[in-house]
């Protein structure tokens, strides 16, 4: 009954993976970060992952308090920051947020404030939705080696 | 966070643990053991290339910025370093979009030194934009990676880091005659510019002298062609990929 624990489990998680690439939320990359993950490095991608969130909601914060500033111009500053997040959600595999930083990022070179604030909303929208999938990743992930730990009883 | 040996590892140290990247400070240089300075300004992609090399058996030391790279390797200063026969620096793998100091400028100083000019210098680029490439290629850059870098990438690179550039059998010079020999077919005859030419061989044979064991590397590398940025950067350029 345990054994059908950890394979219900695995097969959550399958599911869960195979959507999210079905839906483009993650791509390729994210099986590379798989690949660096061993018995030295255990919980390299969920590392990795929750430092992204971190730099990720910094860049994103400081986003937002750049543009609601009514007197905003500096428009070059949006564009480093989104060359991060660019950047960074591209390294983890995180395809459809950087895409939509790719696009917020041209319109922020059209110099509208207004523009650059719809684009600061689809980016958080997407980032919060691949958040939400990755937190329930590691909840599975987590529950998945309880149950495999419980199977084998020292 | 200031840390103690001057900020040369850039990652702190609980997501060093966490991730099981090690020691801040440098152990005692093996020689045996390639040592690779890795510079990006994302947090992100250096802890990811760090973690690519360290599992390609690399010695790994980071950095957040060009500056930080050439206080490491003592090139921050006019003064002729003294004490830096100890440093051994196999690989300069770097971003190119950093503020302060781009890679390509890094690059630059890298190659005007005199302790560390034959290093190999790798640029990573989320950008495949030809002149980039181009330019960095000119000032002597060894390789140029796309981001996001995948472990294929830095296995390639691996691989003709550790392929004996020394000359110091007969079997390697067998091995050089007979890779010299691959240059002179006559797509060779004059150098095209890199992005119309056909094969990876041609395209490396233009680039200023380079240490022999880089113009080995072509026809042994362990994945094909197709793979290295050079390559799909041709493919690009011929509307392929």
């Amino acid at each position: 009954m345990l054994g059908l624990g950890v394979d219900r489990l695995q097969a959550d998680i399958n599911r869960l993976l195979a959507s999210l690439f079905h839906q483009g939320v993650l791509d390729e990359q994210f099986l590379q970060l798989q690949q660096l993950q061993d018995d030295t490095s255990p919980n390299f991608v969920y590392d990795v992952i929750n430092i992204y969130f971190d730099e990720s909601e910094k860049l994103l914060r400081n986003l937002r308090l750049l543009l609601m500033d009514r007197e905003f111009s500096d428009f070059k500053k949006i564009g480093l920051h989104l060359n991060q997040l660019v950047g960074s959600s591209s390294s983890i595999g995180a395809r459809r947020v950087r895409n939509v930083c790719v696009a917020f990022r041209s319109a922020s070179e059209l110099n509208n404030r207004l523009g650059c604030l719809r684009g600061l909303e689809v980016v958080e929208h997407e980032y919060h939705y691949l958040k939400n999938m990755m937190h329930e990743l590691f909840q599975l992930e987590q529950q998945r080696l309880l149950a495999a730990g419980v199977r084998y009883p020292m | 966070m200031a840390a103690r040996d001057g900020g040369v590892s850039c990652l702190r140290r609980t997501e060093m643990i966490g991730i099981g990247i090690g020691e801040l400070e440098s152990p005692p240089s093996d020689s045996d053991q390639v040592h690779v300075l890795a510079v990006d300004d994302s947090l992100v992609d250096r802890i990811v290339i760090e973690r690519l090399l360290r599992i390609t058996s690399c010695k790994v030391t980071a950095v957040d910025s060009g500056w930080r790279a050439l206080q490491f390797l003592g090139l921050d200063d006019d003064k002729a370093s003294v004490e830096f026969d100890r440093l051994k620096v196999d690989l300069i793998i770097t971003d190119y979009c950093m503020p302060g100091m781009t890679g390509y400028e890094l690059l630059k100083k890298i190659k005007e030194s005199t302790s560390f000019r034959e290093v190999p210098v790798v640029i990573m680029s989320s950008e495949n934009v030809m002149t980039r490439i181009d330019r960095c290629l000119e000032e002597g850059a060894e390789d140029f990676l796309l981001k996001p870098v995948k472990l294929a990438d830095v296995k390639r690179l691996r691989s003709y880091l550790t392929r004996d550039v020394k000359v110091s059998a007969d079997g390697n010079k067998r091995k050089l005659v007979e890779d010299l020999s691959n240059f002179s077919s006559p797509v060779t005859t004059s150098p095209p510019p890199l992005s119309t030419s056909t094969s990876m061989e041609s395209s490396e044979s233009t680039r200023p002298s380079s240490p022999v064991g880089f113009i080995s590397s072509s026809p042994e590398s362990s994945t094909s062609p197709v793979d290295s940025p050079i390559r799909r950067r041709e493919m690009k350029s011929l509307g392929l990929d």
